[in-house]
C-alpha cells in the first residue's frame, strides 16, 4: 500500500520535473504585466510611422515643449545637484550653530509636492503677490522680481522640491565614507576640500548620480507645476492633447517621444554611474570627522540651511496652514467637511489598494527571481523598474491603451456569447488605476521587498525545505514574518507616492472619483487657491511619513553600528 | 505541492477580486439636499430607475462644491439630485461609453460647444416642452430641442481705472494697437478660452487678418497669466493695465473685496460689422440623455431651471448672466450694465480650434 | 559550557519512533541497501564543472566525511543530495529510492534528509523549541510537543526551550540546529562546516560531543569540512574531493598512511618527496636505504612520501643536511631542511629542543611502517 503510494509519488514528481516551475511561471507574468503599458506604447507610438501626425506636432508647440523639457532637465538637475551635494557636505563634514537639526531637518521638503510647492510660490512671489506688494509698497517705485511664471521660476521651483533626493543619497553616502581614504588624502598632502574633491566626491558618485536620476524622472513626470508656472513639457503636452484637445495620435506620439528622453536618460546613467565596484559594500565608514566653522563662515553656513529650509519648507507649510484656516473658518463648513472627509477617505482607500497590490506582487515577484534558475527572470525582475522611471503621462496612456483593448475584446465576447455589451469594466475603473499604480511604483515595492528578503539566508530555506516544508510553505512560514518590517515599510513607500500621485490619477481616476491630488489640481485650474489648500497640507502631512522613516532609519542604523563598534 | 499552495492561495485571491469588484461598483460621489453622505446603495437604487424622485446628473460646472439652485430645486419638488463632477470630453466619452446602461438622465456642460458636440453624437434626446420654448431665447436652445443654455459666461476686457480710461478701449482687436505695447496681460494659448476667442477672430476676419492681430497682442503682452483670477489681480496690482478676463471672476473678487480696483468694459458693442459683433460668449447649459431612465424628473428640472426664479439662482450660483434677458441678474452684476452678445454659435470655435492653436503658435503667442 | 547527555536508551527509541508514511517497503529496502548511494553525478554551473562523475555509498549509521579544499565541490554535493540542486547527470538513491535522475527529483521536502549548516539558520523569529518543532507540523500535537521535549533534552536545553536564537551562545546555537535536523527522524543527515563558526576550543569539545551522539543514536550522517584534522577526527569514513572528482575514499587511516595520490597526500599536513631508486630488497635514498617490498620494475626512480615524523633530526657538525626553517607550533618544531641534493624535506622536534636556523643536522629516517610512494610522473 505505502509502497505503491511512493511508487505513485516518485512518478508525479518525474512528470512535474518537466512543467515550468510554478514560482518562475508566476514571476514570469507579474514581470510581463507590468511592462505590457510601457510595451504598448512603445508599439503604437514609435513603430508606426505617422509622418503627418508628425508634421502636426511640430507646427503647433512641440519645439517649444521639447526646448522647455530639456532646459528644465539641465537646470533643475545642475540646480538640484549642486544644492543636495553641497548642503550634504556642510552638515556632515562641518559643525555650525543648528547643524544637527538642519541635518535631518533638510530633508523635509520632500514632503511637498512640486505642483503644490509650485503654487504657493506663485501665489506669494508674482506680480499680484504680496511679496511684490510689499516691495513697491516700501520702495515706492516700479520694482519687479523677475516673473515667476517662467523656466528660471520653473527650475528654482523644482529644485526646492527635488533636492533632498541628491542630498539623501549623498549624506548617506558621506556618512559611510570609509575615514580611512579621506584621512589618507589628508596624509598625502591634500586640503580638507582638496580631499573632498579628489576622494569623498568621485567615491560617492554613483549616490549622486541615482539621486540625481530620481530628480529628472521627477523632473520628466511633472504636469502640475510646470502648468502652473506656465511652462509647458512633453508630459503637459501629453494631456493637454489627449484631454483639451482630442487628439489621441498626437498624443501617442508625443508619449513615444517621451520615452524616448526616459530611456536615454537612462543609458546615460548607467555610464554616468562608473564602476559598481566604487560602492563600498562593506565599508566601515565612521563618516568624515567633522571641523568646527568660525566666525562669519559659521552663521553664513546657518543661513543658508534656513534659507533653503524657509523656502522650500517653511514657507509654504505656513501659507497652506494660513489658507486652510480660512477656508475652516466659511459659512458652509458644515456641509463641506463630510465631502472633503470623503475625498481623504477616496484617497487612502486607492493608496491602501496599490500599496497591498504592489507590494504583494513585488513578494510573488521577489520570491520567484529568488527561486528561479533561468537567468531570464533576474533580468525582468530589473526591467519592472522600468515604470518608476517613466513619466506618468506616459504610463497612463499605456494603461489606457492596453485596458481598452482588453476591454473591446470582453465586450466582443460578451456580446457574441450573452448578446449585451458590458461596457468599459477596466478602463476608468479602480482596477485600471490600481494596475497603473502598481507599474508605476513596483520599483519602490521591490526594492523594498528584496533588500529584506536579501537579509534571509538561504541556508534558512534551505533547512526549512528539508524539514519537509514546500516552497510556498517556506515563505509563509520563514520569510514573511521575517520581512515584514521592510515589507511594511515599502508598502507605507508606495501609499504616500500614490497620495502624491498627480499625472497617472488625472488620466485613469475612476469617473466621478475624486483624491487629494485631484482636488487641489482642480482646485488651483479655478485659481481657488484657499480651496485647494486643505488637500495640499493633508498631501504634505502624509508625505511627512517616509520623511520621518528615513530619518528613523538612519538612526536606527547609527545605532545598531555603535552597538557593533562596541562589541568588536 | 504547488497544487496545495494554490489551495490555500485561492481564498485570498478570491477576496481581493472581491474588494476589487466590490471597489468598482459605483461610488461616484452624489449630493443630495438632506444628506451629503451617499453610499453605494442609493447610488444603486438610482439606477433602478423606479424612484422617479432623483434625477441623476453628469456635470462638469465645478464651482465650489453645491450649487444653491439644485438644492432650492429639491427642497420644492422634492426631486432629489445626485451628481457626478467630470471635464466635458470626459462626461462625452463617459455617455458613449456607458450607452444604454448610463446612469445619468442629465448632462451639464460649462462649454457650449461640448454640449453641441453630444447632441451630434446622438447621446441627448429632444425634449418637447413649452415651458422651455418660452422661457429660453431662440438663439440659446438647439432648433431641434436636444439642448439648452441657462446661463451665460462673457470673456471680456477688463483694466485699471487709474490708468486707463473707458475711451480708450473699443474692441478685442484693438487691443493688437502698439499703444498696448507691455501694458497686455493675457491667458497662454494653451488656455481653451484663448483658442475660442481667437477662433471667434478667426471666423469673423479669414486667418491672415485674425493672424495680424493676435501677432499685436502676443508683442503687447506683458505676462502670459494661466488664471483669469490672477490676471484680475496682477492688474489691481499695477502690473499691467488692461487684460482680457471672464467676467465672474471679477464677480469673485468684487463679493471678497467691493473696492477692487478693476473695472470692465464690454468689447465691441458699436460699430458695423465684425467690430460690433457684441462681447465673446459661451454658455452653461444641459441636455437630457439619450437613455436617461428618470426622463420625467429630469424635464422638471430643466423647466424648473428655466423659470425666473430657478434662473436667476442657477446663474447667481456662479455670477452668471441668465439667457432670458427678463431674468434679474446677481446684485454684483447690477451695476455693469447691459451688453451686445456675439450669438455665433459655439461650435464654430470648437471647430477651428486647431486654426486657433496653430496660428497663435505661428505668432509666438507663448 | 555544559556537556550534552547522552542517553542510553535513546537509539532504540529514537530508531523505533519512525515516520509516518515510510512504508515498510522502503524500511525492507534499507536493510539491504546502502543508506545513500550517489552513482556518476555530474553538476555544471555556466559551463564549470562542480562535480564530476561522483561515486560513492554511505552504510546505514555510517559518518561519511567529505573533505577537501574549498571550492573542491563538496557543498554541491550536499545540496544535490538534499535536492537544493539537480544533477546534471546520475543518480542519487536514498534508502534504496531513486530521488535524483535526470530532471525527475524529489522535492527537498519529500526526502527526509536533515541539513545543519555553517550558520545553523536557525529561525530568529521563532523560539528554541519551535525551531525544534519546525519539521514536525505533520505529527500529531502531543507526539510533537513529547519529540521536542526529548530533542532539548538530549542537547541539555530544555531549559532554554522559551528563548529566542539571538538569546542564546554559539554552542547553544549549534545543538539547537542539530536537534531541529534530529527531530524529524531524518534518513540521512547532512552537516555542512557546522563547527567552522566555533573558536577552536569551543570547536573540538562540540566535535567529540555530536560525534559522540551520532554514533550513540546510530545516525547515518555526511558530514562536509575542508579542515583536515577534522575529518580524520570525525570519518568512520573520508571521502577527499579535489577539482569536482573524487581522489580516495577510506578509513581516516588509510587516507593518512596510503593516499592514492599526491593530492591526498599533501592534503593532510606538512609532507616531503623524496626521490629513491627501485632495488629488489627496497628502495635507494639519499638518506639512506629503506627495506620495504616495492611492485616497481628494479632500477626505476620513483618519488617516496615522507611526513615529518617519519624522520628524525639529529644535530650533528659533520650532517649533510641543514636547517633552513623553524616554526614552533606549540607541541612540537616543524623545520625545512635542505638536503645535499638541493630538496627540502620537513621534519620535526619535540617543543624542548629547538635547532637554529643554520644548524647542520643529520636526517635519520625511521617510520616504522611501509612508506608510500608514486611513479615520479605520475600523480
Amino acid at each position: 500500500m505505502t509502497a505503491r503510494r511512493s511508487w505513485i509519488r516518485y512518478h508525479e514528481v518525474r512528470l512535474r520535473g518537466f512543467l515550468p516551475d510554478g514560482w518562475t511561471f508566476g514571476a514570469l507574468v507579474v514581470a510581463v504585466l507590468v511592462m505590457l503599458p510601457l510595451m504598448v506604447v512603445v508599439v503604437q507610438a514609435l513603430l508606426s510611422p505617422a509622418p503627418e501626425v508628425w508634421q502636426h506636432l511640430w507646427r503647433t508647440r512641440l519645439p517649444d515643449m521639447l526646448a522647455n523639457t530639456v532646459v528644465l532637465l539641465v537646470g533643475v538637475g545642475s540646480g538640484a545637484l549642486l544644492l543636495g551635494t553641497g548642503l550634504a557636505w556642510l552638515v556632515t563634514a562641518y559643525r555650525f550653530p543648528g547643524q544637527r537639526v538642519f541635518s535631518w531637518a533638510l530633508v523635509l521638503p520632500l514632503a511637498i509636492p512640486a505642483y503644490v510647492l509650485a503654487y504657493v510660490f506663485m501665489v506669494i512671489f508674482d506680480t499680484a503677490g504680496p511679496v511684490q506688494y510689499l516691495l513697491r509698497l516700501w520702495l515706492e517705485g516700479n520694482v519687479s522680481l523677475p516673473p515667476i511664471r517662467s523656466r528660471g521660476g520653473a527650475i528654482l521651483v523644482m529644485v526646492l522640491a527635488l533636492y533632498p533626493y541628491v542630498y539623501l543619497l549623498a549624506r548617506a553616502a558621506f556618512h559611510e565614507h570609509a575615514t580611512g581614504t579621506f584621512h589618507v588624502a589628508r596624509v598625502l598632502g591634500a586640503s580638507r576640500t582638496e580631499a573632498f574633491f579628489r576622494v569623498v566626491l568621485p567615491m560617492a558618485r554613483p549616490s549622486l548620480v541615482a539621486g540625481l536620476s530620481l530628480v529628472l524622472m521627477e523632473v520628466l513626470t511633472e504636469v502640475g507645476a510646470v502648468r502652473f508656472l506656465n511652462v509647458p513639457t512633453l508630459s503637459d503636452g501629453i494631456f493637454r492633447l489627449w484631454y483639451d484637445m482630442v487628439n489621441r495620435e498626437a498624443a501617442i506620439r508625443l508619449a513615444g517621444l517621451l520615452l524616448l528622453f526616459t530611456f536615454g536618460g537612462l543609458v546615460l546613467e548607467r555610464g554616468l554611474r562608473g564602476p559598481r565596484s566604487y560602492m563600498q559594500h562593506t565599508a566601515v565608514g565612521y563618516g568624515i570627522p567633522q571641523v568646527p566653522l568660525s566666525g562669519m563662515r559659521k552663521w553664513a553656513a546657518t543661513l543658508l540651511c534656513v534659507l533653503v529650509l524657509g523656502a522650500a519648507f517653511v514657507l509654504p507649510v505656513i501659507q497652506l496652514l494660513w489658507w486652510t484656516g480660512q477656508t475652516l473658518g466659511q459659512q458652509e463648513i458644515g456641509l463641506l467637511l463630510p465631502i472633503y472627509w470623503r475625498y481623504v477617505r477616496n484617497t487612502w482607500f486607492l493608496a491602501t489598494l496599490a500599496a497591498v497590490s504592489a507590494v504583494g506582487l513585488a513578494i510573488l515577484l521577489a520570491y520567484g527571481v529568488r527561486l528561479s534558475r533561468t537567468s531570464l527572470t533576474p533580468l525582468l525582475a530589473r526591467s519592472v523598474a522600468l515604470g518608476y522611471a517613466v513619466p506618468g503621462a506616459v504610463l497612463g496612456l499605456g494603461v489606457l491603451l492596453t485596458l481598452s483593448w482588453v476591454d473591446h475584446r470582453l465586450n466582443v465576447v460578451s456580446r457574441a456569447v450573452m448578446g449585451v455589451s458590458l461596457g468599459l469594466l477596466l478602463t476608468g475603473s479602480f482596477v485600471g488605476l490600481t494596475y497603473a499604480y502598481v507599474v508605476r511604483f513596483m520599483a519602490v515595492a521591490y526594492g523594498g521587498v528584496e533588500a529584506s528578503l536579501e537579509k534571509v539566508s538561504a541556508a534558512m530555506e534551505d533547512a526549512a525545505r528539508s524539514l519537509g516544508s514546500t516552497r510556498g510553505r517556506v515563505l509563509l512560514d520563514v520569510h514573511l514574518p521575517l520581512i515584514r518590517a521592510g515589507t511594511v515599510t515599502a508598502a507605507l513607500m508606495v501609499f504616500v507616492d500614490v497620495v502624491k500621485e498627480l499625472p497617472v490619477t488625472l488620466m485613469l481616476r475612476p469617473f466621478g472619483y475624486e483624491t487629494l491630488a485631484l482636488w487641489v489640481w482642480q482646485e488651483v485650474s479655478e485659481s481657488l487657491w484657499e480651496n485647494a489648500s486643505f488637500p495640499a497640507l493633508v498631501i504634505v502631512i502624509t508625505g511627512l511619513i517616509p520623511v520621518i522613516i528615513t530619518n528613523r532609519l538612519a538612526h536606527i542604523g547609527k545605532i545598531s553600528r555603535n552597538n557593533a563598534d562596541r562589541r568588536g | 505541492m504547488q497544487a496545495l499552495l494554490g489551495i490555500r492561495i485561492l481564498p485570498v485571491v478570491a477576496a481581493v477580486v472581491l474588494v476589487i469588484l466590490a471597489a468598482c461598483a459605483p461610488v461616484t460621489p452624489v449630493i443630495t439636499p438632506e444628506t451629503t453622505g451617499p453610499t453605494g446603495e442609493e447610488a444603486a437604487e438610482a439606477m433602478t430607475g423606479e424612484d422617479a424622485a432623483v434625477v441623476y446628473i453628469y456635470s462638469s460646472r465645478h464651482y465650489g462644491q453645491m450649487e444653491a439652485a439644485f438644492v432650492e430645486f429639491s427642497r420644492e419638488t422634492g426631486i432629489e439630485v445626485r451628481f457626478s463632477f467630470g471635464k466635458d470630453a470626459a462626461l462625452r466619452e463617459r455617455l458613449k461609453a456607458e450607452g444604454e446602461f448610463t446612469p445619468a438622465d442629465v448632462l451639464f456642460t460649462v462649454d457650449g460647444g461640448n454640449l453641441w458636440l453630444a447632441a451630434q453624437e446622438g447621446l441627448l434626446q429632444p425634449v418637447a416642452s413649452p415651458v422651455l420654448q418660452k422661457n429660453i431665447p431662440e438663439a440659446w436652445r438647439d432648433p431641434n430641442n436636444r439642448w439648452f443654455a441657462f446661463s451665460l459666461r462673457v470673456r471680456t476686457i477688463a483694466y485699471n481705472p487709474e490708468r486707463v480710461t473707458p475711451d480708450e478701449l473699443s474692441t478685442y482687436e484693438a487691443l493688437a494697437d502698439p499703444r498696448w505695447e507691455g501694458r497686455l496681460c493675457m491667458r497662454p494659448s494653451t488656455n481653451v478660452y484663448t483658442q475660442s476667442l481667437v477662433a471667434s477672430l478667426i471666423h469673423q476676419y479669414g486667418y491672415e487678418k485674425a493672424r495680424e492681430i493676435v501677432a499685436g497682442w502676443a508683442r503687447n503682452t506683458k505676462e502670459f497669466i494661466d488664471s483669469d483670477t490672477r490676471i484680475l489681480e496682477t492688474i489691481a496690482a499695477g502690473g499691467c493695465d488692461v487684460g482680457i478676463a471672464n467676467h465672474y471672476y471679477l464677480a469673485r473678487l468684487v463679493v471678497k473685496n467691493p473696492d477692487f480696483p478693476v473695472k470692465l468694459f464690454w468689447a465691441n458693442q458699436v460699430g458695423e460689422g465684425p467690430e460690433g459683433r457684441g462681447v465673446h460668449a459661451n454658455f452653461s447649459g444641459a441636455g437630457i440623455t439619450r437613455y436617461a431612465r428618470n426622463v420625467e424628473s429630469a424635464r422638471r428640472l430643466l423647466e424648473w431651471l428655466s423659470t425666473s426664479r430657478g434662473m436667476a439662482l442657477f446663474a447667481a450660483g456662479n455670477f452668471e448672466y441668465p439667457v432670458n434677458p427678463e431674468v434679474e441678474v446677481h446684485e454684483i452684476l447690477k451695476p455693469w450694465g447691459n451688453f451686445k452678445v456675439d450669438t455665433t454659435p459655439v461650435e464654430i470655435y470648437s471647430e477651428l480650434q486647431d486654426d486657433a492653436i496653430r496660428l497663435m503658435d505661428e505668432v509666438g503667442y507663448q | 559550557m555544559r556537556g550534552m547527555s547522552v542517553r542510553k536508551e535513546l537509539p532504540i527509541q529514537a530508531r523505533r519512533t519512525s515516520v509516518p508514511g515510510d512504508g515498510s517497503w522502503a524500511a525492507a529496502m534499507k536493510e539491504q541497501s546502502p543508506a545513500l548511494a550517489v552513482e556518476g553525478v555530474t553538476k555544471c554551473y555556466n559551463g564549470v564543472v562542480a562535480v564530476k562523475g561522483l561515486t560513492f555509498t554511505v552504510q546505514p549509521g555510517e559518518l561519511m566525511v567529505l573533505v577537501g579544499p574549498s571550492g573542491c565541490g563538496k557543498t554541491t554535493v550536499l545540496r544535490l543530495i538534499a535536492g537544493l540542486e539537480h544533477p546534471d547527470e546520475g543518480r542519487v538513491i536514498l534508502a534504496g529510492q531513486c530521488v535524483s535522475e535526470g530532471k525527475s527529483v524529489v522535492p527537498p521536502e519529500h526526502r527526509r534528509v536533515s541539513l545543519m549548516f555553517q550558520d545553523y539558520a536557525l529561525f530568529p523569529h521563532l523560539t528554541v523549541a519551535e525551531n525544534v518543532a519546525f519539521g514536525l507540523k505533520r505529527w500529531p500535537r502531543a507526539r510533537r510537543e513529547e519529540r521536542v521535549r526529548e530533542m532539548l533534552e538530549m542537547v541539555s536545553l530544555s531549559h532554554l526551550a522559551t528563548r529566542y536564537p539571538h538569546e542564546l551562545s554559539g554552542g547553544e546555537q549549534q545543538r539547537v540546529a542539530l536537534a531541529r535536523a534530529l527531530a524529524p527522524n531524518p534518513r540521512l543527515l547532512l552537516l555542512d562546516e557546522p563547527f567552522s563558526n566555533l573558536d577552536i576550543t569551543l570547536r573540538v569539545q562540540m566535535r567529540e560531543e555530536i560525534r559522540d551522539l551520532l554514533k550513540a543514536l546510530h545516525i547515518t550522517a555526511l558530514f562536509v569540512t575542508h579542515d583536515q584534522e577534522e575529518a580524520l577526527f570525525m570519518g568512520d569514513r573520508l571521502a577527499v574531493l579535489h577539482r569536482g572528482r573524487l581522489e580516495q575514499i577510506g578509513p581516516p587511516e588509510e587516507i593518512y598512511h596510503r593516499p592514492a595520490t599526491r593530492f591526498v597526500a599533501t592534503f593532510f599536513g606538512p609532507t616531503s618527496f623524496i626521490r629513491a631508486t627501485v632495488t629488489p630488497n627496497g628502495l635507494h635514498t639519499e638518506l639512506g636505504f629503506l627495506p620495504q617490498r616495492m611492485s616497481a620494475s628494479v632500477g626505476s626512480e620513483v618519488d617516496v612520501l615522507i611526513r615529518p615524523d617519519d624522520v628524525e633530526l639529529v644535530p650533528d657538525e659533520k650532517g649533510t643536511a641543514r636547517v633552513v626553517k623553524r616554526r614552533f607550533l606549540g607541541m612540537h618544531h616543524l623545520y625545512d631542511v635542505l638536503l645535499p641534493s638541493g630538496r627540502t624535506l620537513s621534519g620535526m622536534s619535540r617543543h624542548v629542543h629547538a635547532y637554529p636556523v643554520g644548524m647542520r643536522v643529520r636526517v635519520v629516517l625511521r617510520p616504522g611502517h611501509e612508506l608510500r610512494w608514486f611513479p615520479v610522473d605520475g600523480k
